[in-house]
C-alpha cells in the first residue's frame, strides 16, 4: 500500500447506479459516473438538486445498496465483496433524515447500544461504549427516557451516538437537520462539527442548508447524478450563476455580496459568512 | 381519546414485584392462569384473591388503577354472566318471564365472571410492573422453550419491541391527520356507526401509507446499524436470577399445590360441591 490509500477512507471510481423501476416502471438512472475520494479526518459538504443522487451516493457508501457499475471502496475494502459488508457498514456509519425512523427501541439507551448489540460486542463493553457515546453527544441526561419524548433536534443526537457506539471511521449524514426548527438544526450541525474537530471523525454532511457547509474542507456539487463541481467552500459559493443554473442556493451572505455586486458596488466574491461580509463592507 | 389505551402499560414503583427478573413474573403469571382454570370451587377463588390481594400490596400500585384495568371489560363479563345464567339446564330456582335461572346457571356465571376478573387482574399485574423492554427480553427468553416458537424468539421479540416503540409515534400522527381532516370539514364524532366508519378512510390511508413508509426507512436505518437478525447478537443488558426470583418460584409451587388442593375440599361454600 502506497502512502495515498493509506489516509484515504472513501474511494468512489467511476460509479454508475440505476434503481430497476420507479412507479411507472422503467428504470432510473440515479448516478452516472461518479468518480470521489475522500481522506481520513476531511469534513466533506455534498450538495444537489432534489433527485440529484445525493441519498442513492450516500447508501452507495455505506453498502445497503452496490454499484451496477464500478467500484466503492471503504477504508480499502471493496463493497463489492459481501464476506466486507458488516466491517464496511461499522466502518461508515450513517445518519438519516427522519429521527423518528431510525431510532429502534423504546429507550434512549438502548437504542444507543443497538449497533453494538448487533456487532456481537460484549455487554460490558457495549455499556461503557453508550455511556461515552452519549456522553459525546451530550445527552447523558436523558439516557433512561423514551425517544418519542425529546425533540427532534435530541432525537438526531440519539441517533448520532448510537453510530458513535459502533466506533466507525467515517459517519454519512443524509439531510439530518431537514427535519428540525432552527434550535434543533444548530445542536445537531454544532455535535457533528465537534465529532470532526475533535474527534477526527472524517464527516460526509448531505444538505440543503449551505451555511452548515461553509466551514467544510471540501464541497461537491452533484447534478443529474453527476459531480459537477467540486472544491472549498469559497471556490464554489463564488460560482453563485452556476449554481444557480443548477437550482441551488449559495449562503445568504455570499448571496447578497453577488447581488451588491451586480448593483456595481466593489465588494470580494467570496464571502461566506456575518463576519467576512462585515469585514468586507468595512474595507 | 386514543391516549387511554393502556396496552403494555407500565407502573414504575420500585417494588421487590417491580424488581423481580421479567421471567419468574412470566412463569408465575403464567402457572396463575392455567391454575384458575382447575378451580371448582369457591375456596379456591378465595384463596385466589388472598394470592392477587398480597401481591398488589407488594407491588405498590393503587388498586384504583388496577380496577381500571377491568372497567373495559365490564361488558364481555357481563355477557359471559348472562348467558351463563340463563342458557345452563338444571335446578330452576327463579323465573323471569320466558327466562329460567338455575342453580347450576348461578353457579357457573359466578365462577366464570370470577376467572375473567382474575385473569386480567393477574395479568395486568405483570404489565404494570415490567418495562415493555424487560417483558420483551423475557418473553424471548421463554419462547426459546416452546417447540416451533423457538425459531422465531429473537424474531418475534424484535417485532414487538419494534412495535411498542411505534405504538406513540403512530397515535400521535393519528391525532394529527384527524386533526387535519377536522380542519377541512370532516365529522368523526356524529352520524351512525357506517357513517362513522366511512369517516375514518381519510385517516386510516395516509396513516397506512406513512406506516409502510416509516417501515422501509427503519429497515433500512436497522441494517446500515448491521442488523442481521438474532444470531452473534448480544444484549447491554443480561436478565439474572436473584435470590428473589428463587423465592418467588418456591412461592409459585406452594401455590400450585394449595390451589390444586382447594379443589379436594367437600365443604360447601355457597354452592353445593
Ligand atoms: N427506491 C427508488 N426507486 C426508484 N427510483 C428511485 C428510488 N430512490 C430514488 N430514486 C430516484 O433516483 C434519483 C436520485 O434519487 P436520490 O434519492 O438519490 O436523490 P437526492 O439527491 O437524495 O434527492 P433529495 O434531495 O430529494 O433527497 C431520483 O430521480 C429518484 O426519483
Ligand atoms: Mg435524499
Amino acid at each position: 500500500m502506497t502512502m495515498e490509500s493509506n489516509n484515504r477512507m472513501i474511494d468512489v471510481r467511476d460509479v454508475h447506479f440505476a434503481y430497476p423501476h420507479n412507479n411507472e416502471n422503467e428504470s432510473v438512472v440515479a448516478l452516472d459516473g461518479v468518480s470521489l475520494h475522500i481522506k481520513k479526518g476531511e469534513f466533506v459538504g455534498i450538495i444537489g438538486h432534489n433527485g440529484s443522487g445525493k441519498s442513492t451516493l450516500s447508501k452507495l457508501l455505506n453498502a445497503i445498496i452496490f454499484p451496477t457499475q464500478g467500484d466503492v471502496i471503504v477504508s480499502g475494502l471493496n463493497t463489492k465483496n459481501h464476506e466486507n459488508l458488516w466491517t464496511i457498514r461499522q466502518t461508515a456509519g450513517m445518519v438519516f433524515q427522519n429521527p423518528d425512523n431510525q431510532l429502534v427501541a423504546t429507550i434512549v439507551e438502548e437504542d444507543v447500544a443497538f449497533g453494538p448489540e448487533n456487532l456481537g460486542v460484549p455487554p460490558q463493553e457495549i455499556r461503557e461504549r453508550v455511556d461515552r457515546a452519549l456522553a459525546v453527544v451530550e445527552m447523558q441526561a436523558y439516557a433512561h427516557q423514551k425517544p418519542h419524548q425529546l425533540s427532534g433536534g435530541q432525537k438526531q443526537r440519539i441517533a448520532i451516538a448510537g453510530i458513535l457506539a459502533m466506533e466507525p471511521e467515517c459517519i454519512i449524514f443524509d439531510e439530518p437537520t431537514a427535519m428540525l426548527d432552527p434550535s434543533g438544526r444548530r445542536e445537531v450541525m454544532e455535535t457533528i462539527k465537534r465529532l470532526n474537530r475533535d474527534k477526527d471523525m472524517t464527516v460526509i454532511h448531505i444538505t440543503h442548508f449551505m451555511e452548515e457547509i461553509i466551514a467544510a474542507d471540501r464541497i461537491i456539487v452533484l447534478d443529474k447524478g453527476k459531480v459537477v463541481m467540486e472544491g472549498e467552500p469559497r471556490t464554489i459559493f463564488r460560482q453563485v450563476k452556476r449554481l444557480k443554473e443548477i437550482g441551488l442556493d449559495v449562503p445568504q451572505m455570499t448571496e447578497l455580496a453577488y447581488e451588491l455586486r451586480s448593483e456595481g458596488l466593489k465588494i470580494a466574491d467570496d464571502v461566506l459568512s456575518i463576519e467576512e461580509m462585515v469585514d468586507a463592507l468595512c474595507q | 381519546m386514543l391516549k387511554d389505551v393502556t396496552i403494555g402499560q407500565y407502573y414504575p414503583t420500585g417494588s421487590v414485584i417491580h424488581k423481580l427478573d421479567p421471567r419468574t413474573k412470566i412463569l408465575f403469571t403464567t402457572a396463575f392462569v392455567v391454575m384458575l382454570f382447575f378451580l371448582n370451587n369457591l375456596w379456591g377463588y378465595l384463596a385466589t384473591f388472598v394470592i392477587l390481594a398480597t401481591i398488589t400490596l407488594l407491588s405498590k400500585i393503587p388498586v384504583g388503577y388496577i380496577i381500571r384495568g377491568i372497567k373495559g371489560l365490564v361488558l364481555i363479563i357481563m355477557l359471559t354472566v348472562v348467558l351463563n345464567l340463563f342458557m345452563t339446564p338444571g335446578t330452576v330456582v327463579a323465573t323471569l318471564g320466558p327466562l329460567t335461572v338455575t342453580l347450576e346457571g348461578l353457579k357457573v356465571a359466578t365462577y366464570m365472571a370470577l376467572r375473567l376478573i382474575f385473569l386480567v387482574v393477574g395479568t395486568s399485574i405483570m404489565t404494570l410492573t415490567t418495562s415493555p423492554i424487560d417483558l420483551t427480553d423475557g418473553m424471548e427468553w421463554c419462547m426459546r422453550f416452546i417447540p416451533f416458537v423457538r425459531r422465531y424468539a429473537h424474531e418475534l421479540a424484535m417485532m414487538m419491541s419494534i412495535a411498542l416503540r411505534f405504538i406513540p409515534t403512530l397515535m400521535e400522527e393519528t391525532e394529527r391527520i384527524m386533526k387535519a381532516q377536522k380542519a377541512r370539514g370532516a365529522n368523526f364524532e356524529t352520524g351512525n356507526i357506517i357513517s362513522r366508519a366511512k369517516n375514518l378512510i381519510p385517516i386510516l390511508i395516509p396513516l397506512f401509507i406513512s406506516a409502510f413508509r416509516r417501515a422501509d426507512e427503519l429497515a433500512t436505518a436497522m441494517e446500515a446499524r448491521c442488523y442481521r437478525g438474532g444470531e452473534n447478537r448480544t444484549r447491554m443488558k443480561q436478565l439474572a436470577f436473584e435470590f428473589r426470583d428463587g423465592t418467588s418460584l418456591v412461592l409459585m409451587v406452594v401455590m400450585i399445590v394449595g390451589l390444586y388442593l382447594t379443589t379436594m375440599i367437600q365443604i360447601p361454600l355457597l354452592f353445593p360441591v
